[in-house]
């Protein structure tokens, strides 16, 4: 059985990103790019199947620039066996990477698309669902558990106060929630494997996926300031401030 | 130190012929400049910082020389040298008022910043490790030395330090042992206070017969302004006011980048009072109305903390050793009255590059080429000019310091026939806090001045909370009797990220470590005045994550 997980290059999960001064956006420039958190343990879910002897190949995806490589490499330290980069325009949409993916899916056959269920930068938690849509396929999101047997797919659903356990016939699209496991560390010597093991690099063009984003960002802004705490000296004080400031009562 | 015992069976190791501790600009250099030398010599380069820059902090006007040297087509290949120096002011500050020091290029001629770039250094960084990579230098970044590996008294190499491991000391599910990367040279290029340089000094007793090293503390931020108030290029360095008169110290403030300031404050560790906070000092001369007319409307974005050696020629260790050689910083190659190391750090790592690359092909042990090789170039004869301007301010005072430091640059042009010595190391100038008096902090008003939580906060830092706790204290009724009874917890005022706090002061007070918070500027290993802090590698990649324009 052959994995395909996809992997997002995106702002390091320990940075506090800032607006740009003109609100148009998030500055990246400069910043500490890392694998996006949920993706690793897709990527770590994959490798433990296949250590298990469930999965023979574990292939890994990335779309975006061309230092997408590390992230893949990366993935590829941790276990993954070789890597295929869509070259695109910085920051596609979550339906043209799911396009895309549909197409790497029809390339290279898995049985199984492990995602992470969202990725920390845009959290739009959509890719894994619009995949499953487009190729028909089951799906399952916010993981937390897998076993495969028989060509299906027994897994964990986080939910609202509690678990789901639903049992999906495979091929299917799985997104992976954080305790699903715990990602490993890539160690030297397989970081060291990992420089040797093959990128396949292909454009999105040449997939015939059109990359254009459909959703326009009118403005960003930072959460506003905390508000000092302030101690009151009596009831009434505190009754009046509610009524006159903040204006609850 | 581990000793020849590895015979542990999951343990994996890597052979190179030379081992790299540390990727700042001493250790990239030397990487470039052996790789340039030979292809045959086989070269990889461990970081701590989870990137090459995450650990990097510096002003940093940057004399381009020894880059120029290294790589002559920088220009051509995009070196971020991108802001030359276009103005330069050196104040005097009093409370309010300020004087600035006329024919600055006269008084202080080392200070000249004519060709001189402000940069940002982890920027630079980075630049240098793709260069390194281009020739197939192995960069890992996110890896830790954590021991040094000696067998028949000879360094053969280095061990990363173990991950997932709890703070109970047991191995948690993820553990990976560290991995053993043997080499027949190891260069030692962690920077100020290195924490193997520290255990290799000791081991060949390389310090005998030099002065105690001093040390210094500097504390950044990078501020975004607007566009209207950005003048490109100009450098103001300041001192005075708040120091007193026996307290090195003073402020920096670059204009660089896209409508970016460096701002940051020194402080000299050889200070004597112990209720002195170098946070906070840093925090109020913003007010001052030379650096608040900068920095008035515009945004902070990043903040990080690290030491400087500030010794010079007499505090340089011996530089080899069986198996290798200290580079850089870790040997105490900054200029202090320039204010610059990056220069001298690299060219010391080039330096010792080829004494390396020599002694590979001769076969011989120690690269004591490079000693030599030092002490014919021009780092050493900058060096020399200076050597007396530093330990001046310590003997005389911040004024008669002054006043000396121009005798012996005016007069003697950096040739007095003497050589003035350090007596004391840092640890030992502490005075009890009841002889002295507290500086009056005011309050953070949380635009132009801030509270350490909220700095720490930009400093992007991040340890895993489940391992040991690498700051160690060695005897707590130690510090109970010494650094409470006496100095009044000092670490609670030195640390710049609040990692010390001291609980239940009124009954029975105890020191509590906020491991989480420290930005790897090893002020506690330098100025705990026993010694009783030990500074320690965290898991690889743990620490603060400073992005590009620090
Ligand atoms: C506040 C401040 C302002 C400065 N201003 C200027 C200036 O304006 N101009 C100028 O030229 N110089 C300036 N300097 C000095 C200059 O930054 C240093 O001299 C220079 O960075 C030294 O280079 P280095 O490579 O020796 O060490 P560092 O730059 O400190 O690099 C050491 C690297 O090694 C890594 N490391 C350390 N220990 C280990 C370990 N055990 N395992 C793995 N990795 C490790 C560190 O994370 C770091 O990345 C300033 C320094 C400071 C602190
Ligand atoms: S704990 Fe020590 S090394 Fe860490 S930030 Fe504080 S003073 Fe610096």
């Amino acid at each position: 059985m052959k994995i395909l997980v996809p992997v997002k290059r995106v702002v390091d999960f320990n940075i506090k990103p800032r607006v740009k001064s003109d609100g148009s956006g998030v500055e990246t420039a400069g910043l500490k790019m890392s694998m996006n958190p949920f993706d690793e343990i897709a990527v770590e879910e994959a490798v433990r199947l296949r250590e298990k002897g469930i999965a023979s190949e574990v292939v890994v995806v990335s779309i975006g620039v061309q230092q997408a490589q590390e992230t893949l490499r990366t993935a590829m330290a941790m276990g993954a066996d070789r890597a295929l980069l869509v070259l695109s325009e910085e920051s596609p949409e979550p339906l043209a990477v799911a396009k895309v993916l549909m197409k790497l899916v029809e390339k290279e056959q898995p049985h199984l698309v492990i995602l992470g269920k969202q990725a920390i930068d845009d959290d739009m938690n959509a890719t894994g669902q619009m995949l499953a849509g487009l190729l028909g396929w089951a799906q399952a999101t916010f993981v937390s558990k897998i076993e495969i047997a028989e060509n299906r797919a027994r897994v964990h659903r986080e939910i609202d106060g509690g678990l789901e356990e639903l049992s999906l016939k495979l091929p299917a699209v799985i997104t992976a929630d954080l305790r699903l496991n715990e990602p490993r560390y890539a160690t030297l010597p397989n970081i060291m494997k990992a420089k040797k093991k093959p990128i396949e690099t292909l454009n999105a063009a040449d997939l015939g996926v059109d990359m254009m984003p459909r959703l326009q960002i009118l403005s960003v802004a930072e959460p506003a300031n905390k508000k000092a705490c302030v101690l009151v000296e009596s009831v009434s004080e505190l009754v009046e401030k509610l009524r006159n400031e903040a204006k609850v009562l | 130190m581990t000793e020849e015992n590895i015979n542990d069976s999951e343990r994996e190791s890597l052979i190179y012929d030379v081992v790299i501790v540390g990727g700042g600009p001493a250790g990239l250099a030397a990487a470039i400049r052996l790789r340039q030398l030979s292809s045959e010599i086989s070269v990889c380069v461990i970081e701590k910082g989870s990137e090459i820059g995450a650990h990097i902090v510096s002003g940093a006007v940057i004399e381009p020389r020894a880059l120029a040297e290294l790589l002559p087509d920088w220009q051509k290949q995009g070196a971020p040298l991108e802001t030359p120096v276009t103005t330069e002011e050196m104040f005097y500050l009093t409370p309010t008022g300020q004087m600035r020091i006329p024919m600055l290029d006269k008084v202080m001629p080392y200070l000249a910043n004519h060709g001189n770039y402000v940069v940002s250094l982890g920027a630079l960084c980075r630049w240098l490790a793709t260069q390194a990579e281009a020739l197939c230098v192995d960069i890992f970044p996110g890896f830790a030395g954590a021991d040094v590996i000696i067998e028949k008294n000879r360094v053969v190499g280095i061990r990363t330090g173990d991950m997932g491991i709890g703070r109970d000391g047991k191995h948690k599910p993820d553990f990976q042992p560290g991995v053993d990367l043997r080499a027949h040279y190891t260069l030692f290029a962690e920077g100020c206070r290195g924490s193997l340089t520290k255990k290799i000094i000791a081991h060949y007793g390389l310090n005998q017969g030099a002065d105690p090293q001093t040390y210094g503390l500097g504390i950044k931020e990078v501020w975004e302004i607007p566009a209207e108030n950005h003048r490109p290029g100009l450098v103001q360095h300041s001192f005075g006011w708040p120091m007193d008169d026996r307290t090195y110290g003073g402020a920096w403030l670059y204009h660089f980048g896209k409508n970016l300031v460096s701002y940051g404050f020194v402080v000299g560790l050889d200070y004597t009072n112990p209720w002195l906070s170098p946070f906070e000092e840093m925090q109020r001369v913003k007010l001052h109305p030379v650096f608040r007319r900068s920095l008035e409307r515009g945004r902070r974005i990043a903040y990080g903390a690290r030491a400087l050696s500030e010794g010079g020629l007499q505090c340089i260790p011996r530089l080899t050793f069986p198996g290798g050689a200290l580079i850089g910083d870790s040997a105490g190659f900054l200029n202090v009255p320039k204010i610059k190391g990056t220069h001298t750090a690299m060219k010391s790592g080039m330096l010792a590059a080829e004494a390396v690359a020599d002694a590979y092909a001769t076969q011989r042990v120690e690269p004591a080429t490079f000693t030599d090789r030092v002490r014919h170039s021009w780092l050493w004869q900058e060096l020399h000019a200076v050597r007396n301007i530093r330990p001046a301010f310590a003997r005389f005072g911040m004024r008669a310091g002054a006043l000396y430091a121009a005798l012996d640059t005016m007069v003697f042009k950096g040739r007095a026939p003497w050589t003035l010595h350090f007596r004391h190391a840092d640890h030992e100038t502490l005075r009890a806090a009841s002889l002295c008096q507290k500086p009056f902090y005011p309050k953070p008003d949380g635009t132009l001045t801030f509270d350490r939580l909220s700095s720490v906060f930009l400093s992007a830092t991040h340890h895993e909370e489940d391992q040991p706790v690498h700051l160690c204290l060695k005897s707590s009724s130690l510090w109970k009797t010494v650094n409470w009874d006496v100095f009044k917890a000092p670490e609670t005022r030195y640390c710049p990220a609040g990692v010390y706090e001291v609980l239940d002061e009124e009954k029975a007070p105890t020191l509590h470590i906020n491991a989480q918070n420290c930005v790897h500027c090893k002020t506690c290993d330098i100025k705990d005045p026993t010694q009783n802090i030990t500074w320690t590698v965290p898991e690889g990649g743990n620490g603060p994550n400073y992005p590009v324009g620090m």
